[in-house]
């Protein structure tokens, strides 16, 4: 795993600008997508009425992912120790496996990439691929 | 043997009915070549890839681009034997080309982002699905005769 340098935290921030007030929609849409491209992921959320793309539920959480992933933004230039307390809820209390933040990261690039077509340029494309790696690296530091 | 739904065909031969392999062709393999750039190890015959202008710019890159798409049509056509349809081409990758299988999939995805810009919200969860399912059987029937 590459570390991000100062290219690409600047491609991610410039880039990242565009999404305050359109977390929810982002996020649902992400994770709608997670939900019903890779059906395995489902079994995180047996505790939900409802998994349907609209749900309040899935809006709801897809806004806190979303919000969750600016905060990383602002904490780019150390994510380890920025995301620690969300690492410790990752591996202590949701356990979730992490090649999942793998899929859901492929999922967000896809929604950015039909939010913002023109925008998401391969270079930014390849900026914000190495910043959810590293994300989601940071959210892994405490598993094991 | 892969088990396709009406809709999840009608989703495949629709996207490709109306798609633009020389548009789409080149733009997903020039963010491949850009976004996973040890992609670049099989394409050093192409000329210059130094940088993301010169990729973008390069006729080799293009034109490989909307070969390899159109590669794909024989597995809009043969659905329900993709792995069959490959072997040959399989062989080819592994034998001859010496690819990763692996590159196999980072293409699949670069190719998915770029239909994604594309439709835009036209590209729906259901789309996603199926289309991502077509690619993972292409993907699986390339990598079947490495050994």
């Amino acid at each position: 795993m590459t570390s991000l340098n100062a290219k690409d935290k600047n491609a991610v921030k410039a880039f990242w600008a565009k999404v305050p007030g359109n977390e929810e929609k982002i996020g649902a849409d992400a994770l709608s997508r997670m939900l019903a491209v890779y059906p395995q992921t489902k079994t995180y959320f047996s505790h939900w009425k409802d998994l349907s793309p609209g749900s309040p539920q899935v809006r709801k959480h897809g806004k806190t992912i979303v919000c969750g992933v600016g905060e990383a933004v602002g904490k780019i230039d150390n994510l380890t120790a920025g995301l620690l307390n969300l690492s410790e809820l990752h591996a202590f209390t949701l356990r979730v496996d992490p090649a999942n933040f793998k899929i859901l990261s492929h999922n967000l690039l896809v929604v950015l990439a039909i939010a913002f077509p023109t925008e998401f340029t391969p270079e930014a494309h390849v900026a914000l691929d190495k910043f959810l790696a590293s994300l989601a690296g940071a959210l892994s530091e405490k598993y094991r | 043997m892969v088990e396709w739904t009406e809709q999840e065909r009608s989703i495949i031969t629709g996207i490709f009915a109306n798609l633009s392999y020389e548009e789409i062709g080149p733009k997903a393999l020039v963010r491949c070549l850009i976004v996973y750039p040890w992609t670049q190890r099989y394409f050093s015959s192409f000329g210059n890839l130094y940088n993301a202008e010169a990729i973008r710019g390069n006729p080799n890159v293009a034109a490989h681009g909307i070969k390899v798409l159109h590669g794909l049509d024989r597995a809009v056509k043969n659905m329900d034997n993709i792995k069959a349809t490959y072997a040959e081409l399989s062989v080819l990758h592994s034998e001859k080309l010496h690819v990763d299988p692996d590159n196999f999939r980072l293409l699949a995805d670069c190719l998915t982002i770029e239909i994604a810009a594309k439709l835009g919200t036209a590209f729906t969860a259901d789309t996603q699905a199926a289309f991502q399912k077509f690619l993972a059987v292409v993907v699986s029937a390339l990598g079947r005769q490495y050994h």
